[in-house]
């Protein structure tokens, strides 16, 4: 209520301005007063934050932000280190990889909650839940269930098949598929959540229509429903691929980067030179390389998204 | 097992003759249902799998799990690795154990939910209702900042930090949570205003009132829900947060619980107890489950509100 009160003032104004209609500039000020953080937020820390750090990536900034232009000296010297080129192939393979498996994981089992089963909602909550816990909850659980001494090795060897070998985390070649058992457990629920929203979408009467002209369930899901879903697999690809970009504390928590530099990703190289190395220059031209990711990653969506409809 | 196969046949053919009228007859031993609940019963323990080896692991004690069995449910129950790794597990010199960091949580978690929601909900009131020129554009910015990486704007927040002074402490922190929650948080909020009927702000509008006494007097008490789904989506976000708070904390006394958790599971030195381990992930990972557990369709409601039109 005091609350309410101490708008009163406010109230007056606003109600007289838009009563007279005068300039667009003067209406309703409080909203623009109310919007300062948002405005600060968008403008000053977003949008000045990365013009500033792409402007310092051409420095030779060390342990501080200095203004020593060396071109694209920084460029030159990330694509020559092994650890970056090693970083990007990593990001690669997991990206692809983590994008098809949660697709294809996350799209089988919307679509089979979504054959009016019972118990949707367990599955449901059983499926999700990995998605409410941290990267670093998330990576400490698997390390520990992929240790080779006591984990899922030991265990299926303590079955009788002795030979069995699976201990990705100390093995540089499949390092990444540790990490991506992890991910995609951690990260196939929401996905699913979002298809299966999708699936709901759908009109009772395609599945009739399908029924009717004898096409099997599976066929259906493929010719018919999938290119039905296009704006929800558009928006799914657009998560997947900006929570991929953004893979850091998995990382951190399950290998640290190891064995080696074998598990290195660009996130925690861009860290690793900025807060660690006292290497500003790396980091943003790391991190500029990361945006640079991105934009690639967006335009097509943006263009998909908006292009068509408002543009066209 | 065999009963469902030959019968499934015999009900189908029921079915066919009994024509589309009526509810669709449960057919529960169907080859097809066999198939479906089979997967999701497999996939299912998969998905649960982890969170049992955690709790399990975490009663043990270190000989028992030296012993052998991830998967097997202790002999005897210890919650000594629970009150250890809750008051004594060391990071670096301090042993106080992950209760420093849970409370350096807490600290940091209340202050930032309560301003990122509020300044969202005003955010997104504003937007929805109180159009001005540029404000899409602000928050077309706002959400395009959202999918960029975010190590591209960490330093020149920790200029900005060190400019106001905040750098490093839990304030600054706090701020930065505000800043990384308002896209998704204001989007939720726009599209959820969005949809109250015009009608309804024409005639507060009449009666005199303004900017404040509409959101305050009809706004809010109307948009519980959607109050609820942000303070869900704030909680778990900022709990489980790990790159800001590694990176706007300078002190590891302040470090927040996720940042402490991993450098004690993670710390080289001294013998691994798994037991602990375990019991310090399972307490960092308590409060998001046991918001996820609570909220139940609120939670799912929340994160598809935010996902699918971000």
């Amino acid at each position: 209520m005091t609350i309410a009160e101490q708008g009163r003032p406010a109230q007056g104004r606003s109600a007289a301005s838009s009563g007279k209609r005068p300039s667009r500039l003067f209406r309703n000020p409080m909203s623009k007063i109310a919007s300062i953080p948002m405005i600060f937020t968008a403008v000053v820390i977003f949008l000045g934050g990365t013009v500033w750090t792409v402007i310092y990536s051409f420095t030779s900034s060390g342990l501080l932000p200095r203004l020593n232009w060396v071109g694209l000296a920084q460029y030159d010297r990330l694509w020559t280190s092994r650890k970056w080129i090693v970083s990007i192939e990593n990001l690669g393979i997991y990206g692809i990889c983590s994008l098809i498996g949660t697709l294809l994981i996350a799209f089988t089992l919307a679509a089979l909650l979504d054959r009016k089963i019972r118990g949707e909602d367990t599955f449901r909550t059983i499926f999700l839940y990995p998605f409410a816990l941290s990267f670093i909850v998330t990576g400490l659980v698997w390390q520990w269930i992929l240790n080779p001494e006591l984990g899922l090795q030991h265990i299926v060897r303590g079955l009788g098949w002795t030979t069995f070998n699976f201990d990705p985390l100390n093995n540089p070649s499949i390092v990444m598929y540790g990490l991506l058992i992890a991910g995609l457990w951690q990260g196939t629920g929401l996905i699913m959540c979002i298809m299966l929203a999708g699936l709901r979408g759908i009109d009772e009467d395609i599945w009739k229509a399908a029924r009717v002209d004898g096409i099997g369930t599976v066929k259906t899901y493929i010719r018919i429903i999938i290119p039905m879903m296009r704006p929800v697999f558009v928006t799914s690809l657009v998560l997947i691929g900006a929570g991929i970009v953004k893979l850091y504390d998995l990382v951190v928590a399950q290998t640290s980067g190891g064995p080696g530099i074998s598990s290195e990703v660009p996130a925690k190289y861009v860290m690793t030179a900025m807060f660690g190395g006292q290497n500003l220059g790396q980091g943003f031209a790391a991190s500029t390389m990361m945006l640079v990711t991105v934009v690639i990653i967006l335009i097509p969506w943006a263009y998909l998204e908006f292009g068509g409809k408002k543009r066209g | 097992m065999a009963n469902p196969g030959t019968l499934a046949p015999a009900v189908a053919a029921n079915r066919d003759m009994s024509g589309p009228r009526g509810a669709k007859p449960k057919r529960a031993f169907s080859r097809a249902n066999i198939i479906v609940y089979g997967t999701l019963i497999v996939v299912a323990i998969y998905y649960a799998l982890p969170l049992y080896v955690m709790i399990v692991t975490s009663l043990k004690g270190m000989p028992e799990i030296r012993m052998g069995n991830i998967f097997s449910p202790p002999m005897e129950i210890t919650f000594e690795p629970w009150v250890k790794a809750w008051s004594q597990a060391c990071t670096g010199i301090n042993c106080d154990g992950l209760s420093r960091g849970f409370w350096n949580s807490v600290n940091i978690l209340i202050p930032s939910v309560l301003i990122s929601i509020a300044v969202a909900s005003v955010n997104g009131y504003a937007l929805s209702m109180w159009k001005f020129k540029g404000s899409e554009l602000f928050f077309t910015i706002l959400m395009i900042g959202a999918f960029i990486p975010y190590q591209i704007m960490l330093y020149p927040i920790v200029i900005l930090l060190r400019e106001a002074g905040l750098y490093g402490s839990l304030t600054g922190l706090v701020l930065v949570h505000v800043a990384f929650g308002m896209p998704i948080n204001t989007l939720l909020f726009r599209n959820y205003f969005s949809s109250i009927p015009e009608e309804l702000f024409k005639a507060a509008r009449v009666d005199g009132a303004g900017f404040w006494a509409i959101f305050f007097r009809i706004i809010m008490p109307m948009s519980l829900p959607i109050f609820v789904v942000a303070l869900i989506i704030q909680v778990t976000g900022i709990w489980n947060d790990f790159l800001f708070g590694v990176t706007y904390i300078s002190s590891p006394d302040r470090y927040p619980m996720t940042v402490q958790l991993n450098n004690i599971v993670n710390s080289v030195q001294g013998v691994k107890e798994y037991n602990v381990n375990m019991a310090a992930t399972l307490l960092t990972g308590l409060v998001p489950l046991v918001i996820y557990f609570a909220s139940g369709k609120l939670f799912v409601r929340g994160i598809a509100a935010g996902a699918v039109k971000g």
